[in-house]
């Protein structure tokens, strides 16, 4: 199995899977999760915290999943560490032989389980993706030589669907010349917009990984709708859930379906199918 | 203006348990038109002490409570105000300060008040955040939108993945703040300024504390 950067490099359709850290410091369920993916995914991420929910690092989860020999997208958030933190993390998971690294806002504390946290936001995302390229020139984001620097593959995060769309559009932009050089979309269901966004991402020198978001049931759906910005699941998919005997089946078919067609165009996909991680298989499995 | 509300009484009694001599301080400026530390609240604070069985032994509601004369001339006027057994002040944080300064050591002062904004007054009785006084102002290219005061998150290169159709992930009720910034600055035919990225913040413009301004001689057209 290539690693991510490789593969995506020899123009070849490169599948990331999402995988989340325990609560607590039993590894064992994570690792079936990880050994599961294993050979089927070219990387997995690894969330750092997600939803403002405090798990177990991403930075450590990241290594265990190297040592089981999966590539890791270390992601790390702006909010649970200033930028002394953020720095001295990424030149850690360098050291530990970590490639990959995805910089993202984070979701606000007031959505997790910690709620009374300082939420830190001591740099924003565009920023980090340009700290974590002056870690890769050999500088730290003061300009003073580093003794020894990374050398990371840089990802960001776009919301392909955003509305308005223009103003996520030169942010993208920014990222992009910041440094980042692969982007794993937001969860999108409108394949004709997503076209369009990738024609017009087309002019910049980035690998783009389509954001799959596996829909288990038709009531997940409804309440994505509700409650998740910028995700929007279309009455279609709705229907054919609500009409099938066996809604996650269903859910499954969907996701290998736009997988399918995004492996007619696109650089990549990345499959999120929060804690269903068997179901990764099935879905690049019925896409082949 | 400085936006106060009022603590809880309970709080308050707590504070002064084993104080029976209290002298009351309240604001003549922004807490009595946030309706609490002016004339009224401070009689109704008064009341709600003898209640309790506490002695006020006097009270004063200065124009503004946070300027060091006029508190330095209170106690000059008012005997009582030094010899209680803790002031208890309604006002902001700042007032608490300046009656704490000129106090001796001993003296518990308390504040009845839980100081928390800036406030741009919309009209009376109502008022939204405007600036978070963070020592370094970007409203120049943000179209007059602060994003460290309106962007929960103070980002400064634009919107997160959570703006959902140009309102805020964390309370939708709120427009996202960089949506704004983008509208005024489009309309100013300005776009190229949010192209540009935002350096990191600099924080010790704001961290340094406790933060300080003298004018020098000239400035203050003194003596
Ligand atoms: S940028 Fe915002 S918080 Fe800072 S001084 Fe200007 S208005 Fe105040
Ligand atoms: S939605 Fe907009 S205002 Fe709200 S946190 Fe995100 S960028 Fe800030």
């Amino acid at each position: 199995m290539k690693a991510l950067k490789s593969k995506l490099d020899s123009k070849e359709f490169a599948v990331t899977a999402e995988i989340c850290p325990p609560r607590g410091t039993d590894t064992s369920v994570f690792m079936d999760k990880a050994r599961l993916l294993k050979g089927t995914v070219d990387a997995a991420n690894v969330t750092d915290n997600q939803r403002a929910v405090m798990r177990l690092s991403s930075l450590a989860c990241s290594l265990l999943l190297m040592r089981e020999g999966i590539d890791p997208v270390f992601q790390m958030t702006c909010r649970d560490r200033n930028r002394l933190a953020i720095q001295s993390d990424i030149m850690g998971a360098f050291v530990l032989g970590i490639r990959n690294i995805l910089a993202l806002t984070g979701d606000h504390v007031s959505f997790g389980d910690h709620r009374e946290a300082k939420a830190v936001f001591d740099i924003d995302s565009v920023q980090m993706v340009d700290v974590i390229s002056k870690l890769n020139g050999g500088t730290n984001m003061k300009g003073t030589p580093l003794n020894g620097r990374t050398d990371l593959f840089i990802g960001a995060v776009v919301a392909p669907e955003a509305d308005p769309w223009e103003p996520e559009m030169i942010k993208f932009e920014k990222k992009i010349e910041a440094g980042a050089r692969f982007f794993q979309t937001q969860a999108f269901y409108d394949m004709h917009t997503f076209r369009g966004f990738f024609e017009y991402a087309a002019q910049f020198d980035v690998k783009i990984l389509g954001g799959i978001l596996l829909l288990k049931s038709a009531k997940m759906a409804h309440f994505l709708n509700k409650n998740v910005p910028g995700v929007n699941v279309p009455q279609h998919l709705i229907d054919e859930l609500e009409s099938s005997e066996n809604q996650l089946e269903t859910g499954i078919r969907i996701a290998a379906r736009q997988l399918k067609e995004l492996k007619t165009f696109c650089h990549g996909a990345h499959i999120m199918a929060i804690g269903q991680e068997e179901s990764v298989v099935k879905i690049i499995e019925e896409a082949q | 203006m400085i936006i106060t509300k009022k603590k809880d009484f309970g709080d308050i009694l707590e504070y002064l348990k084993g104080r029976e001599k209290v002298f009351l301080f309240g604001c003549n400026s922004c807490a009595e038109q946030c309706r609490t530390g002016g004339e009224r609240e401070v009689e109704e604070m008064k009341r709600l002490l003898g209640e309790e069985g506490k002695e006020v032994t006097g009270s004063s509601v200065v124009d503004e409570t946070c300027y060091n004369m006029l508190i330095k001339r209170e106690f000059k006027r008012k005997e009582a105000a030094a010899s209680s057994d803790a002031i208890l002040v309604l006002a902001c944080g700042a007032g608490v300060r300046t009656v704490a300064e000129n106090t001796d050591d001993g003296t518990p002062v308390l504040p009845a008040l839980d100081t928390l904004f800036l406030a741009t007054v919309e009209r009376y009785g109502r008022f939204f955040e405007g600036c978070s006084l963070c020592g370094e102002c970007v409203l120049g290219e943000t179209a007059g939108v602060c994003p460290h005061t309106y962007c929960p998150k103070g980002l400064l290169n634009g919107p997160c993945g959570g703006m959902d159709g140009g309102r805020c992930e964390v309370d939708l009720e709120n427009g996202c703040a960089w949506i704004d910034i983008y509208r005024r600055l489009k309309a100013q035919g300005r776009l190229h300024v949010l192209k540009r990225i935002s350096p990191p913040k600099d924080h010790s413009k704001d961290l340094t504390r406790p933060r300080k301004v003298v004018l020098d001689r000239g400035v203050r057209g003194g003596a």
